[in-house]
């Protein structure tokens, strides 16, 4: 086990300075910079800014600065948020994301699992099918359309629930709902279809030839093999929701990560680009080793080597 | 009440399947008596495994009981709702299935798999279930109990498996013991030491057995009584004597005609019985094997023949030892 997390250590270590290398060529090889803007900037003064940020220096060698930077924890300012550093940009955002996030990952477990074995123990029979056309809705519609008929119906027209802000819990309600409601689906569909493989298993009719309650078999027997599958989904899944979407947090004006990923693209912030992409693919290194250790805790048959 | 263990008179199950009703038993009656071992042969689909587990209430959607009487140790089990089939489920009567590969829940201990049907049936609690558990595996010959109750089922051998398999199904002391193809999943050393052993056990706690196989060896050296079932019927019953040296069926003498013999010539070859089984879907009107019968008769196709006995308990259901009877009382040897 020591052994085996040892080495999955070292493997994010490569994993994510490799996302770091191809992240940090990739955006200098996309045409433009940070500071260029529509207003014309002088070239004195572009000079200026670039010598400021290290920017006029060779690629190789900013890369390598960036690196050594970032090995000693430093992550650099950002270069559009003045004063800002991108430590700090991601140490005040993303406790709100993960906040967000966090509730709707719980919520979609605590519908999608029940639910999602509710349609496998009826398979066939109405229940089943609303199920079914439920998550088929989940996947296929977009955040941005639940976002706006959630904030057109409960916000605006039936004035429930606020439709900016995160100041108190009713704050959350329309977010976590649009945030939860592709996983929950996803959950859904996953639990069902692994559930009606178990519920076939030899091992359920050893159970109810045992004498045991269809609660007992279903709640012991079955929903422990069943939900690996949802796990392994879930693992990754966590990472992607803690660290905010950009649809939702922009559309409930949510002080989040989500925004700075996709605003610091648009704005060529390099450092908040790096910041924010190490920290993802870290989160998400992290998420896929606890997500096989569950495993081995839910299945005593995998080895961890 | 009945005066056996288990009488099953006049069964009649289907399955509602949406191609249509399929008849998997049709009039099967069975008697057994404490302690007995009642051999059930057939081919797959015959209904061998339906009868059994109908006895346990496992046949459920979408089989069906749509005639007879089922009574197994003074419980009317035609009548018991899913609730009452519990309590004697793992209890009073248990069964030990085919794959003990695949038969134990993967994710948790042996121990806890004993236990838990023990705990189900018995006002025992937790210390003195794992002391019973402890018992049952020394009972059923596996060493080191204490560290193979702690054990996953993948860290057993097949034939190990089996043997808790056994374990769990003792655990309350059943009645009765049903072994679905217990061994056919194990290799032949194993298959024998597991027969062995079950055997033994019957002797010891004295339970009845229903043995069902289509091995025709195991039923020669283990019961007292067999059934043969082709088409969701039986047959031809009678003792294993009757049922080896005096096959009164054509299809129970070509089963018989199809076990390899160690002292066959060589280059002899097993003579097969031509044919697929039939169609339980739509059952043809006569004699279920009369398709395959190198005997048939025109009214073999026509009526389903009425049943002739030979002696105490020995009985076929065949137009040929009919006709015979008919002709003068002798067999159609």
């Amino acid at each position: 086990m020591l052994k085996y997390i040892v080495k999955r250590i070292g493997l994010a270590i490569v994993t994510i300075w490799a996302v770091a290398t191809l992240t940090y060529f990739l955006i200098n090889m996309v045409p433009g910079g940070p500071f260029l803007s529509e207003k014309a900037v002088s070239p004195q003064a572009l000079a200026a800014l670039e010598a400021k940020y290290g920017l006029d220096k060779p690629l190789w060698e900013q890369y390598v600065t960036y690196m050594t930077d970032a090995l000693h924890g430093d992550f650099g300012d950002s270069l559009k948020q003045r004063g800002r550093t991108v430590t700090s940009i991601i140490a005040t955002k993303f406790p709100v994301s993960a906040k967000l996030g966090g509730t709707a990952v719980i919520v979609s477990l605590l519908v999608g699992v029940p639910l999602g074995c509710a349609a496998a123990m009826n398979r066939g029979k109405a229940l089943d099918n609303i199920i079914s056309v439920v998550a088929t809705c989940g996947i296929a519609v977009p955040s941005f359309v639940i976002c706006t008929v959630l904030m057109y119906f409960l916000g605006v027209h039936l004035n429930l629930l606020p439709t900016f802000g995160l100041t108190s819990w009713k704050h959350y309600i329309m977010p976590v709902i649009s945030l939860a409601f592709y996983p929950t689906a996803y959950i859904m569909r996953l639990m069902r279809s692994s559930m009606l493989d178990v519920l076939g298993q030899d091992y359920m009719r050893t159970a109810r030839a045992k004498g045991l309650s269809q609660k007992v078999s279903i709640f012991k027997h079955a929903l422990r093999n069943a939900i690996l599958p949802v796990v392994t989904y879930v693992g990754p899944m966590l990472a992607y929701t803690l660290t905010g979407s950009f649809v939702v947090e922009k559309i409930f004006t949510i002080p989040g990560l989500g925004g700075e990923f996709i605003g610091s693209i648009t704005t060529r912030d390099y450092t908040v680009i790096m910041g924010t992409t190490i920290f993802l693919a870290a989160l998400m290194v992290v998420m896929n080793v606890v997500v096989d250790i569950v495993y081995k805790i839910i299945d005593p048959r995998i080895k961890l080597k | 009440m009945s005066e056996y263990l288990v009488d099953i008179k006049n069964e009649r199950l289907s399955f509602f399947t949406p191609a249509g009703e399929v008849k998997a038993l049709n009039d099967v009656s069975i008697h057994l008596n404490q302690g007995e071992v009642l051999g059930i042969v057939g081919e797959s689909g015959s209904g061998k495994s339906v009868t059994a587990y109908s006895l346990m209430g496992l046949t459920a959607h979408p089989g069906k009981l749509i005639g007879g009487t089922i009574e197994f140790n003074g419980h009317q089990i035609h009548e018991m709702s899913e609730q009452e089939f519990r309590k004697i489920r793992g209890n009073e009567v248990s069964i030990i299935f085919q794959d003990p590969m695949t038969s134990l829940n993967p994710v948790f201990t042996i121990g806890n798999q004993i236990e838990e049907v023990i705990l189900l049936h018995t006002d025992k609690d937790k210390k003195q279930a794992h002391e019973r558990a402890v018992e049952l595996l020394t009972l059923v010959g596996i060493n080191e109990p204490e560290k193979r109750l702690k054990q996953y089922p993948h860290e057993l051998s097949g034939g190990m498996r089996q043997r808790v398999m056994i374990a769990i199904a003792l655990a309350c002391e059943p009645k009765l013991l049903i072994a679905d193809e217990p061994t056919t999943a194990l290799d032949v050393t194993i298959q024998a030491q597991i027969l062995e052993l079950m055997m033994e056990l019957k002797d010891k706690l004295g339970m009845a057995i229903i043995m069902i196989t289509h091995d025709l060896g195991i039923v020669a050296s283990m019961c007292e009584k067999i059934a043969v079932m082709y088409g969701g019927r039986i047959i031809e019953y009678g003792t294993t004597d009757e049922i080896f040296y005096e096959p009164k069926h054509e299809y129970t003498k070509g089963l018989l005609k199809s076990i390899p013999r160690l002292d066959a010539e060589e280059h002899e070859r097993l003579v097969p019985i031509e044919g697929t089984p039939i169609d339980l879907l739509n059952p043809p009107k006569g004699c279920p094997f009369a398709p395959r019968c190198e005997s048939c008769m025109k009214i073999c196709l026509r009526e389903m023949p009425p049943v002739t006995t030979f002696g105490d308990i020995h009985y076929t259901q065949c137009w040929m030892n009919q006709k015979a009877q008919m002709e003068g009382g002798a067999t159609n040897e």
